[in-house]
């Protein structure tokens, strides 16, 4: 079924009797051509390009819980490609630019949203750093601008511009950046990729590997062994234990990453905003809720759940930034799972074991880079070369110094 | 989160600054071990979910490391020693 404005009005003329599920339930086959684990947004994308775009069949998803109950439905929905480093940039302009053709794409309303993200800027230093980063975007087409004082305060004129420590001086803006729907960009893969015969496996985990004289050949789960020529994994802050099956060991760590919502206020925040000073970013969701985050809890945890302090800490942030929301309460927090990587950037490669592939590392950033993770990882499954704006996302890149470590923390995964 | 600090007693978790698997004081001779090695040991992580025995800095108290074992899915906290005596016991520190 195409989704259009006329099916809705001819729906609700109709009793609204015509809507149907939106993927089928299968059971299991016994092989596939590719089994893609994770049913989150990168592995539901990565199934809905290689069937789409490289014309694959016979591929599976297979999911542990329910389609997007990890990190897709966790985040707080910020799309922007303002990255620095010639490694980053050019997969995430790409990212950004499926984005803005997304809904076109797969028929599914994900509410992109290009309301435009600002990098708030308080020294002289953080300016000459946020200008080379704007010129760095520009140079790959994402388009930058630098703001003034009084431009960011006709945007804002709320916010402590005369914060003693933090003054606002400016701001780095990219009017392209903005927020996504997020649960709608896991549907709307999800039924694209059921709509071309991609078999969506709920409630199956991953518990083997079986992999003979160097290659797999499929998979062991809670619904019994699944073979496969090929299998993608994309679970994000479960690599470490997933890929411990294949007996591997990753470059990276397991960290919780909590976020926040408030109770709905009137419109407030029509943009993205991050905090220069500290660790804050913030923007309003369309039930007018602010939806914020800012470090996460630093220790290795599975828990997805945080503790008070990084609350407190966050909440510290945005006071600072914005007096205004004092007396705002907090609607709910929760927590999610990060693959923080050595060096924060992700991981689209081969692996020793030949027809296993990985797609993981993305650290906190990884829902922006959705529609290019699936692309990219699609591309490298079905022609087994990387595409071209994600060459430099290779699990050897540590041992030949190629680190892209756009923060410059070195090997600690909780500072990236 | 509270950590028994063997001589303090129960500190607070935000007292401590946290580096990552107690595995990292098992540096490699830097003069016998070849690049593999130390890329293993600088990169690679085994990153459990379960029973974790981790590195903790106590920067606002004693400046002590510990080494504090830690389930990464409940997040309690069962075993807390001075990763002095652990380096120690791998023959390392003197």
């Amino acid at each position: 079924m195409r989704y259009s404005g006329f099916r809705v009005i001819a729906e609700a003329l109709t009793g609204h009797k015509g809507w149907k599920p939106v993927w089928r339930d299968p059971t299991p086959q016994a092989e596939y051509d590719y089994i893609i684990i994770g049913g989150g947004g990168h592995g539901l994308a990565t199934a809905y390009y290689l069937a789409k775009e490289f014309g694959q069949a016979r591929i599976a998803v297979l999911e542990k819980g329910y389609l997007g109950g990890g990190n897709v439905g966790r985040n707080t929905t910020i799309i922007r490609s303002n990255y620095l480093l010639d490694g980053n940039e050019p997969f995430y302009e790409f990212s950004l630019k499926l984005w803005e053709g997304l809904e076109q794409d797969f028929n599914y309303n994900a509410m992109v949203s290009q309301r435009g993200i600002i990098n708030l800027i308080h020294t002289d230093a953080q300016r000459d750093a946020f200008t080379r980063r704007g010129n760095g975007m520009i140079l790959h087409g994402a388009g930058a601008r630098m703001l003034s004082r009084d431009e960011v305060r006709a945007m804002y004129p709320w916010l402590n511009f005369d914060n003693a420590r933090f003054p606002i001086k400016g701001a780095l803006m990219q009017p392209r950046g903005g927020t996504v729907r997020h649960d709608a960009v896991a549907w709307g893969y999800a039924r694209g990729a059921d709509q071309r015969g991609v078999d969506l496996i709920q409630n199956c985990e991953v518990t083997g590997m079986r992999i003979e004289n160097g290659r797999i050949r499929g998979v062991e789960t809670t619904r019994g062994f699944i073979g496969a020529k090929k299998v993608g994994v994309a679970v994000a802050g479960s690599s470490s234990k997933v890929m411990a099956h294949a007996g591997m060991r990753l470059p990276m760590e397991s960290h919780v990453l909590q976020a926040f919502v408030s109770e709905g206020l009137k419109p407030l925040i029509d943009g993205v905003m991050t905090f220069g000073a500290g660790h804050f970013y913030v923007s309003q969701s369309d039930k007018g809720g602010l939806v914020f985050g800012g470090d996460i809890d630093g220790y290795n945890s599975y828990a997805q759940r945080g503790n008070l302090p990084v609350i407190e800490d966050v909440a510290e942030g945005g006071m600072a930034l914005m007096p205004a929301i004092g007396r705002v309460r907090l609607l709910r927090t929760w927590g999610g799972i990060m693959d923080m990587s050595m060096d924060g950037s992700p991981i689209i490669d081969r692996t020793g074991v030949e027809g296993l592939y990985f797609n993981g590392g993305w650290c906190y950033g990884g829902f922006k880079a959705t529609p290019a993770s699936g692309w990219c990882f699609a591309h490298l499954l079905a022609k087994d070369e990387p595409h071209k704006t994600a060459t430099a996302y290779r699990f050897d890149r540590f041992l030949k110094g190629l680190m892209i470590d756009e923060k410059g923390q070195g090997a600690q995964p909780n500072l990236h | 989160m509270i950590i028994q600090h063997p001589i303090l007693g129960p500190r607070d978790a935000q007292e401590f600054v946290y580096l990552g698997d107690a595995s990292l004081i098992e540096r490699p001779d830097g003069m016998t071990a070849g690049v593999e090695a130390f890329h293993d040991y600088l990169y690679q992580r085994t990153n459990p979910a379960g029973e974790h025995r981790e590195l903790w800095y106590h920067e606002q108290g004693d400046r002590s490391w510990l080494v504090v074992t830690r389930n990464t899915v409940t997040h309690e906290i069962t075993r807390v020693e001075l990763a002095r005596d652990v380096a120690r016991s791998k023959g390392r520190s003197k």
